[in-house]
């Protein structure tokens, strides 16, 4: 069963009540929410993901209103984690937002068991391309562009690779989050994709996410080999540049990029050097994403046997 | 704030405690109440101390799947935090060494130090140590130079400077690791009156860091007594139980130290804390606390018989773990009466008032001024850094 085999609003009793238990990538999520209108934002976004079986939760998450005069004079969420309140509350118009927010927060917190780096990572042909990057190189625009596509989601935000599977990546897919211009440039790529609700004016700017395929939910339990390690970067109407980059500067900016490599310690360090092992690397110039999707593919294609060299 | 559902204080409510006082029944939990327990201990930030026992009783096969992760990655920031603690430890006390004077290492730190089982599985929110307040001045200057600087605002670093046991907290400026530079280990204004003095003089030494020393043991839990049972705050009421029963299970297997224990009380004006502390261990985590131990430890340290009762009641509700579900109608208040005893053992009432208004009208002010310079929402590059900080 998934939570969109539930009517809204009978998401809305149990989101109100016990609490949604359900599957994202290898861990269940416990929401409960007083919200009115979370239920409907859930549903259009987490609609293809399992309902959970078992009775416990790796997260149980809560959004309300805060006490007091905020409930009427401009209204705010706040995410908690078991009574726990990581972030200062946001605009109640930002509620899934920051529902997202406060998962990579659990997530990246307390999830010592894989290395997790902010990346990207999408799939074809059972070999995973990383994209760790800042905010504003266009990441999230290119990771949409590609599983609008065809290829798998894993990950948008938060790359889980394996401690014990050298190289392997953990599927975590959830909603992408478009930013800004981006939201459009992806709604006249790829008119199907679902598009949640708009946050105006947050941290980030305009925030919107599309959600993750049903394709790469449903294959949340396939993991990917390490093959491609990409830093992209948008610069407008430059033409596609795939540009050989140095092993030792990619494997800093990785561990630079990854919440817990100091944590793991060497274990880290061996992990990371792990998928470096596997992977080729590139800097990769864009602005035409059918373009780069179309090199992209060839490139993955190309390295499709054997392991890395150089 | 959530809307905590609000059971009585029934047996969910002290799941973790009771487990942690019996173990073995870890190897019997159903998925449901491991979903319970674990959340409990992480909130109560003994998620690594499970994960030791787990291991110590050889349970690990018994952890249902979906738990493991959550334990494993426990352990994994605690054995970061060791680390750092020891990191940390040599880059204070190598700085320190030319004072010249002993340097002793107190709480937490001090457990890793020595090694002491305590230490096992435990995190840490910062790093204490004491120097007599003579060499206060010189080792604030020496740490400033290496980049550990205070960060109070005026009204507290004056405050800290005048009144306490301690500098106001030190900081890193770079790795953000927080020092307390003590001199005493309750503030001067403080009812009772341990002396620093004894407190060096049984000091015992460690064996790789010149001049650097640890708490004889019964002081070292007079201390952890104190700290518990006199400070303000109460969020980590179920973790300093838990370091509380371990200290004294581990010093326990010494001839003697019971006596000794209850005789040091006496000796540094800390009858009334350890009283507490035997009392509640005993309550709530079976520390096999001898019966003679128990009354004598009574007879000098109970309060008298109403005043006994109602801490009985305040403390239990502040030394479950700070999760809502451990939470009923009165937590809040008892909370609150804590806090308002606290200051008031710490100070007479000439400085108190002014010092809890400040606290309650100015300082408010003051952070709502400073929050709206700085922007607080979450990012993604701010979790990086949150992480790393770890």
């Amino acid at each position: 069963m998934i939570v969109g085999d539930y009517s809204i609003e009978a998401l809305q009793g149990l989101i109100s009540d016990s609490g949604l238990r359900f599957d994202v990538g290898p861990f269940t999520v416990s929401l409960q929410s007083s919200l009115d209108k979370f239920a409907a934002d859930i549903h259009l976004m987490y609609g293809a993901y399992p309902l959970s079986t078992q009775p416990f939760a790796d997260f149980h998450v809560r959004l309300d209103q805060p006490f007091g005069l905020r409930r009427w004079f401009r209204p705010q969420t706040n995410f908690t984690q078991d009574g726990r309140t990581p972030f200062k509350p946001l605009p109640l118009v930002q509620s899934f937002a920051m529902f997202e927010w406060g998962l990579n927060w659990c997530v990246s917190s307390q999830s010592h068991q894989y290395l997790i780096v902010h990346a990207a990572v999408v799939e074809r042909g059972g070999m995973a391309l990383i994209m760790p990057a800042p905010p504003g190189s266009g990441k999230s625009t290119l990771c949409a562009g590609l599983v609008s596509r065809g290829w798998r989601l894993l990950t948008d935000e938060l790359a889980l690779i394996s401690l014990d599977r050298p190289g392997e990546v953990i599927a975590l897919p959830r909603p992408v989050s478009l930013k800004n211009e981006s939201i459009d440039v992806i709604r006249d790529f790829a008119p199907t994709q679902i598009i949640g609700p708009i946050a105006h004016d947050t941290a980030k700017g305009t925030v919107a996410h599309m959600a993750a395929p049903r394709e790469s939910v449903q294959r949340s339990g396939e993991t990917a080999t390490s093959r491609l390690l990409i830093f992209p970067k948008y610069s407008p109407a430059a033409s596609t540049q795939i540009t050989p980059r140095q092993k030792a500067a990619s494997f800093m900016e990785l561990a630079d990029q990854s919440f817990n490599f100091n944590i793991l310690g060497e274990l880290g360090f061996r992990t990371l050097k792990e998928v470096l092992d596997h992977c080729d690397c590139y800097d990769l110039i864009y602005s035409d994403l059918d373009d780069v999707i179309v090199q992209l593919e060839h490139l993955i294609d190309a390295n499709g046997t054997g392991t890395a060299d150089g | 704030m959530p809307m905590a559902q609000v059971p009585p204080m029934d047996k969910q409510a002290h799941l973790l405690l009771s487990l942690l006082a019996k173990p073995q029944q870890m190897a019997d939990l159903d998925l449901q109440t491991w979903d319970v327990f674990i959340r409990q201990a992480r909130n109560a930030d003994l998620l690594g101390r499970v994960y030791e026992l787990v291991a110590e009783y050889q349970l690990f096969d018994d952890v249902p799947l979906p738990v493991r992760p959550h334990l494993l990655s426990a352990r994994r920031v605690a054995r970061r935090h060791r680390a750092m603690v020891h990191f940390e430890l040599g880059n204070l006390l190598g700085i320190l060494a030319s004072l010249e004077t002993p340097v002793v290492v107190l709480k937490g730190a001090a457990y890793v130090l020595a090694g002491l089982p305590v230490a096992a599985g435990r995190v840490f929110s910062d790093i204490d140590l004491m120097v007599a307040k003579d060499h206060l001045d010189e080792a604030e200057k020496l740490l400033k130079v290496q980049a550990w600087l205070a960060s109070a605002d005026s009204y507290d670093d004056k405050y800290y400077r005048k009144w306490m046991h301690e500098l106001p907290p030190l900081q890193h400026l770079k790795r953000h690791t927080l020092l307390d530079l003590h001199h005493a280990i309750l503030p001067q204004t403080a009812r009772l009156k341990p002396s620093s003095a004894k407190l060096f003089a049984a000091a015992v030494a460690v064996d790789d860091y010149p001049n650097a020393y640890v708490l004889c043991p019964e002081d070292m839990v007079l201390h952890s007594a104190t700290h518990l049972f006199q400070d303000d705050e109460f969020k980590h009421g179920a973790r300093d139980l838990v370091d509380l029963d371990t200290l004294l299970r581990h010093f326990a297997e010494d001839d003697g130290f019971w006596q000794r224990l209850v005789s040091r009380g006496e000796v540094m004006d800390l009858s009334r804390p350890l009283y507490y502390a035997l009392r509640f261990c005993q309550r709530m985590l079976e520390t096999p606390v001898p019966e003679s131990v128990m009354v004598q430890a009574a007879r000098v340290g109970r309060p008298v018989g109403p005043l006994a009762f109602c801490m009985d009641k305040l403390l239990e509700r502040a030394l479950v773990a700070d999760h809502p579900m451990c939470v009923d109608h009165f937590t809040g208040l008892a909370k609150w009466l804590l806090y308002i005893r606290s200051h008031y053992l710490r100070m007479p009432f000439h400085l108190l008032i002014p010092h809890l208004l400040h606290k309650a009208f100015i300082s408010p002010i003051k952070a709502r001024r400073m929050e709206r310079k700085v922007e607080s929402r979450p990012t993604i590059e701010g979790l990086i850094a949150e992480n790393k900080a770890k």
